[in-house]
């Protein structure tokens, strides 16, 4: 055998033997511990956190709203739906204030006239006609919207 | 909250009929449609170049190198679109780290791999040994440095060494076709595996890429070539010309049957798809699939070469009629690249709406950068041409 074809053999000898090592170094170590994934990753994801925090640690202050909310229509709709996520609110209450939506669009988000909705479960109306001048939480109470 | 209202009213504006939500943006743009174009454009290049080697079609000799020279800056970048469209080009060797067997897409990494390390570079190296151990003698500065380090510091010239270049390099082109077969079958498979969508999911797709890249390719050699030549004031050889003509008629003629097949097929079995398909075809891509893809970038061609077959007269006119041809030629299968992966995406699954794509110029999905991937592979091959001109290669060498 010539001797270029012995050095074009060993190059790519050396080549697939780096590519091995550098597979070796660069493979996670937790890679594959539970599936095809880096198994800290659930680890990290864990220790994140949580931004949402649920509609039962906003009840421990707001329990006079909650009382309102569980007895009307919008009881199954959490806190943060509206309002965004809680969690700097619950760790500097007077900073971290929420937003308190206002306008027409966006009760219309969920109430605006659409067919492909069934107007049995969520009641509807046409945005461009239902007294246009005025905002819904003028007469609608957000928390509680056929009190 | 109103901000995003806001946003959601003119997003909705450019839907018709009923869609799913995650229908509303496509996630595949231009850069997706570059990937098949640009890796057909290498197959279908290297195929012209094996049917000299291996099919001793030695007319062809004159776009042997300068064919395996634009495969090989074309192969360079085929991947550069998908890392760029991911946006994490770094997590772009993930897919060689740590493959996922049961995905497609992994798979053509090492696909890729191998074309490009076992086949092309192989080929050309076998190819351009002899070459480089003589200009590496005769030339100076970059260029003797480079044919050095080419060269694996081995300069043998003797008879056995250069029978064992030309013995490999042959076998390598052998292996070379069914690779390149592969490479893009397979981008054809990976579009055509998608059963949750009808315009993707047929058979024929790997084999449809496959003829359509051979066009492409056999186009993309012939404007290279007439280019070359007219830089170089070269005279064009008009045999070997009318050679690559022939042959993107019949790979052009083979293309569009299979195309035809494959709409025929559709339009007889007229599943439950069919009607947002031929609403699709008649509507939101009219001007793409049949002003460009079929009227420009098929049937003119057709046509032209056709008539290019028997009109033997004019030499300048017959130049520039391959020319414009392969110009539109590619055009055109770029426009088939595009209603394919454009238009499968442009199409509800309810089969009942459609959302619409609008091009940007900028930004990292838009023309300029779709434009600086295409641009980039025409620098590399000036730069492979300049420092492996085919023209200066030794006779007994010139393969």
């Amino acid at each position: 055998m010539p001797k270029h074809i012995r050095r074009l053999l060993l190059l790519f000898a050396v080549l697939i033997t780096l590519f091995i090592i550098v597979r070796q170094v660069l493979i996670p170590d937790s890679f594959g511990q539970f599936g095809h994934y880096r198994g800290l990753a659930l680890e990290e994801n864990k220790a994140h956190v949580a931004r949402y925090v649920g509609t039962d640690i906003c009840a421990e202050c707001h329990w006079e709203t909650m009382e309102l909310k569980t007895a009307d229509m919008h009881a199954e709709i959490s806190c943060e739906t509206c309002h965004g996520p809680g969690w700097k609110h619950i760790e500097e209450p007077e900073q971290g204030q929420l937003t308190i939506p206002e306008g027409r669009e966006f009760c219309g988000t969920c109430h605006s006239r659409n067919p492909a909705r069934s107007a049995s479960l969520i009641a509807q109306v046409n945005l461009s006609d239902h007294n246009i001048e005025t905002n819904c939480s003028e007469c609608h109470n957000p928390h509680a919207p056929w009190n | 909250m109103e901000e995003h209202t806001q946003h959601l009213f003119e997003m909705l504006s450019q839907v018709d009929g009923y869609i799913y939500p995650n229908e509303l943006d496509l996630q595949w743009g231009i850069l997706i449609v570059l990937y098949p174009y640009i890796t057909g454009l290498v197959a279908g290049a290297f195929i012209l170049a094996s049917l000299e080697r291996v099919f001793k079609v030695k007319v062809l000799k004159p776009t042997y190198h300068i064919a395996l020279l634009t495969a090989l800056s074309f192969l360079l970048v085929a991947t550069l679109p998908l890392v760029s469209h991911l946006g994490k080009p770094l997590r772009a060797i993930e897919i060689m780290i740590t493959p996922n067997g049961t995905s497609a897409m992994a798979i053509f990494g090492f696909i890729y791999l191998w074309y490009l390390m076992v086949v092309l570079l192989l080929e050309l190296w076998f190819d351009y040994r002899r070459d480089m151990v003589i200009w590496a003698q005769q030339m100076k500065g970059f260029k003797r440095f480079v044919y050095r380090i080419f060269t694996l510091g081995v300069n043998d010239l003797s008879p056995k060494a250069l029978r064992w270049d030309e013995k490999l390099g042959y076998f390598i082109t052998i292996i070379g076709i069914p690779s390149a077969f592969l490479l893009h079958g397979y981008v054809g498979f990976i579009f055509g595996s998608v059963k949750a969508n009808p315009w993707w999911s047929t058979v024929l797709m790997p084999v449809i890429f496959l003829f359509s890249a051979m066009v492409s390719g056999i186009a993309l050699v012939m404007v290279v070539y007439l280019i070359i030549s007219y830089i170089r004031k070269m005279k064009v050889d008009m045999k070997c010309l009318d050679m690559i003509g022939r042959y993107l008629l019949i790979a052009l003629i083979l293309d569009f049957s299979l195309e035809s097949l494959d709409q025929i097929h559709r339009i007889y079995e007229a599943e439950e798809s069919f009607e947002i398909i031929s609403l699709l075809m008649s509507g939101q891509l009219t001007y793409t699939l049949l002003v460009f893809q079929v009227l420009l970038g098929t049937i003119i061609p057709l046509i032209v070469l056709t008539i290019l077959q028997f009109y033997k007269k004019n030499i300048r006119l017959r130049q520039t009629l391959y020319m414009v041809v392969g110009f539109i030629v590619l055009i055109g299968i770029f426009f088939m690249r595009w209603n394919i992966v454009i238009g499968g995406q442009l199409f509800s699954k309810s089969f009942h709406g459609f959302t619409s794509f609008k091009l940007q110029l900028i930004g990292s999905e838009g023309i300029l950068m779709a434009g600086l991937w295409l641009i980039i592979p025409i620098f590399i091959l000036a730069f492979l041409l300049w420092l492996f001109p085919p023209w200066k290669k030794t006779e007994e060498t010139a393969y």
